[in-house]
């Protein structure tokens, strides 16, 4: 509903305000100025941004899983602290993506309970499962670049709380990528042993980076709108041509080969020809029929519920709902926790 | 290759704009640095080589070892704001033990495991990848498992505040390494100590569930305090020569913080004995039983180093 409930209005006049508000927001969308929280906006613009603001937020947060599992076993200290401190990055963006959905009325409480009962999706590629250490690498390379391809755009959305997150999270993936790139880089000058896992990780994660981009344009059915509402800048197949062609000189770089036998420059389209993913098995993941759907949804529920008495007691303390004690308790009383990120 | 970089507004469109090009300012580098690269590593004179690189392998056992378990709860925290808290300790942490291992290993390489020749792991990962539980120094505090979010703040809580204290007067070591690296430390643990500090406060006023949880957790780990300010031998020569700290010099200091924090929450000590020493096998064992500081660990230890060194010992002759 409308923010202008007051006073009440003939409906007549309402619906003339209402297509003059709508005549207002066309032309700033229009201008490709930002749409700010307190503008007014039309429902359906709200839904969609919502719907894909968490699912981006989901995404980041069910991203640290993945990754996070390797933590405990990273090969040498400086990777141990590389990797501890990019899933501490994701969840970082998680936090600002969630706040972003804030400013639209939704709190990171109810977007969490639509996560963890299904009714929220995330992102497909992290229902594949992490089986060497060299897929922290590729995961680096392919997948956060994946997503630069699809979030660097989305630095100009005309959400502006959107469009800010997005400007700050782009600057962390892109590091992400490097150092993911620079992992494999490093263990192709290793071992034959090396070169093999590395190899090995790049056949398994090629197609899934590929579906990041989404179904081809005629079966995705949401785009046309989104693109005139100016949420969506570039369509599903613009940006997975955009990826390949800048991965495929990366590849030769590393020294690896990608695992599509279809995969040719085509002189007159100045693009490279490639073979399309199996779609069939992009859209079981996507149904939840993934290796990991499952596993992602329940370690994310059960954090959450495990962490629910904090969450009360930490809500009961900043309430002054204390237990009747003595003592003093000047000093570090804020009861507020440090959201400090860090971007090393 | 020159590293010519462009800023152009557009430049951030593409994403892999600059990744082929030789680029040395990337936070972590593009190869492995020694972390005490360029620092003077001179013995000072007087100190025995071999007791500066034991000390510091107790020193940093201890955090790299209480790194692993806090790491543990990346993905797993009550919140994204604790999960974010917890890693930033994790990585302070991580900070703390690659400079102390590297220190160990730069005074006496002898304690350095030794690899076939010709492979390129670096001596703070020999130190942390390739020796077995017996040979890490670190006190038994930091290896027991987990527990939920109360056991780990208290944890945090008893850790930080015994080890800012030591780390505190480690600023004056004798060894300029391990003034720095304490100097350094010291502002760290002042911010895991008051991030414990609050969580303490909070979750023993909070709900009567959250107070039962930290009380529970406080029990459970009262047994492995009194550890922490025992002087094993290498502590006592490590103060001796002014490079060192004996912890039962700070134990005072340490429980006056704890008696504030305990005393503000409402909490009482608890009235839990300390954890036996264990008798090992061969006549080099201490009289007392061994603890931590002996390589005397609990079962816990083995698994956590079984899951930290497995794909590291794979690989004796990888790169990472
Ligand atoms: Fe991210
Ligand atoms: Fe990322």
């Amino acid at each position: 509903m409308p923010a202008v409930a007051e006073p009440e209005l003939e409906p007549g006049a309402e619906a003339q305000l209402e297509t003059q508000l709508e005549a207002q927001f066309e032309a700033t969308i229009g201008r490709k100025d930002r749409i700010e929280p307190r503008d007014w906006m039309p429902e359906a613009y709200r839904r969609t941004l919502v719907r894909q603001v968490a699912q981006h937020a989901h995404s980041e947060i069910i991203g640290m899983q993945p990754e996070g599992a390797w933590i405990g076993r990273a090969p040498s200290l400086r990777r141990k602290a590389i990797l501890l401190a990019k899933v501490q990055d994701e969840a970082g963006h998680g936090l600002y993506l969630y706040s972003a959905a804030e400013t639209l009325g939704v709190s990171r409480q109810e977007l969490t309970e639509m996560l963890i009962s299904g009714r929220q999706k995330y992102s497909s590629i992290f229902n594949y499962p992490t089986l060497s250490y060299a897929d922290m690498g590729t995961i680096g390379w392919l997948v956060d670049g994946a997503a630069i391809c699809n979030q660097v755009p989305l630095c100009r959305t005309s959400f502006g709380p959107y469009g800010r997150a997005m400007i700050r999270i782009c600057k962390e993936e892109s590091f992400h990528q490097r150092q993911g790139y620079e992992l494999l880089m490093t263990m192709m000058r290793g071992t034959d042993e090396q070169r093999a896992m590395v190899q090995e990780s790049v056949d398994r994660f090629w197609w899934p980076s590929l579906m990041m981009f989404g179904p081809p344009d005629d079966e995705s059915p949401n785009t046309a709108r989104s693109m005139a509402w100016g949420v969506k800048t570039h369509t599903n197949d613009e940006l997975r041509q955009r990826f390949v062609d800048m991965t495929v000189p990366q590849a030769k770089a590393l020294g690896v080969t990608l695992p599509d036998p279809g995969l040719v420059w085509n002189e007159e389209r100045g693009a490279h020809d490639f073979g399309q993913p199996d779609w069939d098995e992009f859209w079981e993941v996507v149904k939840g029929n993934g290796p990991c759907n499952a596993q992602r949804v329940a370690h994310r529920k059960k954090a959450w519920d495990d962490g629910a008495w904090v969450r009360e007691a930490a809500l009961a303390f900043a309430a002054g709902d204390c237990r009747d004690t003595s003592g003093d308790t000047s000093g570090d009383t804020s009861g507020e926790t440090s959201n400090e990120t860090r971007t090393v | 290759m020159p590293d010519v970089r462009t800023h152009e507004p557009d430049d951030h469109d593409n994403a892999y704009a600059g990744l082929l090009v030789n680029d040395t300012h990337w936070a972590f580098g593009t190869d492995f640095e020694d972390p005490l690269a360029g620092v003077d590593t001179t013995v000072p004179d007087g100190v025995d080589p071999a007791t500066l690189a034991a000390y510091c392998l107790m020193l940093g056992d201890d955090a790299l070892v209480l790194s692993q378990r806090l790491a543990e709860w990346c993905s797993n925290a009550p919140d994204l704001e604790e999960d974010i808290a917890l890693s930033n300790i994790a990585l302070d942490l991580l900070g703390q033990a690659r400079l102390l291992l590297a220190r160990a290993a730069a005074a006496d390489g002898s304690q350095v495991p030794a690899l076939p020749d010709g492979s390129p792991v670096p001596d703070e990962d020999r130190l942390a990848f390739f020796r077995d539980a017996p040979q890490f120094r670190n006190v038994r505090l930091v290896e027991v498992p987990g527990g939920d979010f109360a056991q780990t703040v208290v944890r945090i809580l008893l850790f930080s505040s015994w080890r800012l204290a030591l780390l505190d007067r480690l600023t004056r070591s004798r060894d300029g390494v391990l003034a720095a690296v304490a100097a350094k430390a010291v502002k760290e643990l002042t911010y895991h100590r008051d991030f414990a500090g609050r969580w303490f406060l909070t979750l023993a006023r909070g709900t009567d569930e959250s107070r039962r949880r930290l009380v529970a957790g406080l029990d459970a780990l009262w047994p492995l305090w009194s550890e922490l300010f025992e002087t094993h031998d290498v502590e006592r020569a490590a103060a001796r020569s002014g490079i060192g700290v004996d912890p039962a010099d700070v134990a005072a200091d340490v429980e006056a913080v704890l008696d504030q924090v305990l005393a503000a929450s409402g909490v009482d000590r608890p009235a839990v004995a300390p954890l036996a020493a264990v008798q090992g096998d061969g006549a080099a064992q201490p009289a007392h039983g061994r603890k931590g500081r002996d390589g005397g660990h609990t079962e816990a230890l083995g698994a956590l180093l079984a899951e930290m060194q497995v794909v590291a010992r794979a690989h004796p002759g990888g790169q990472w």
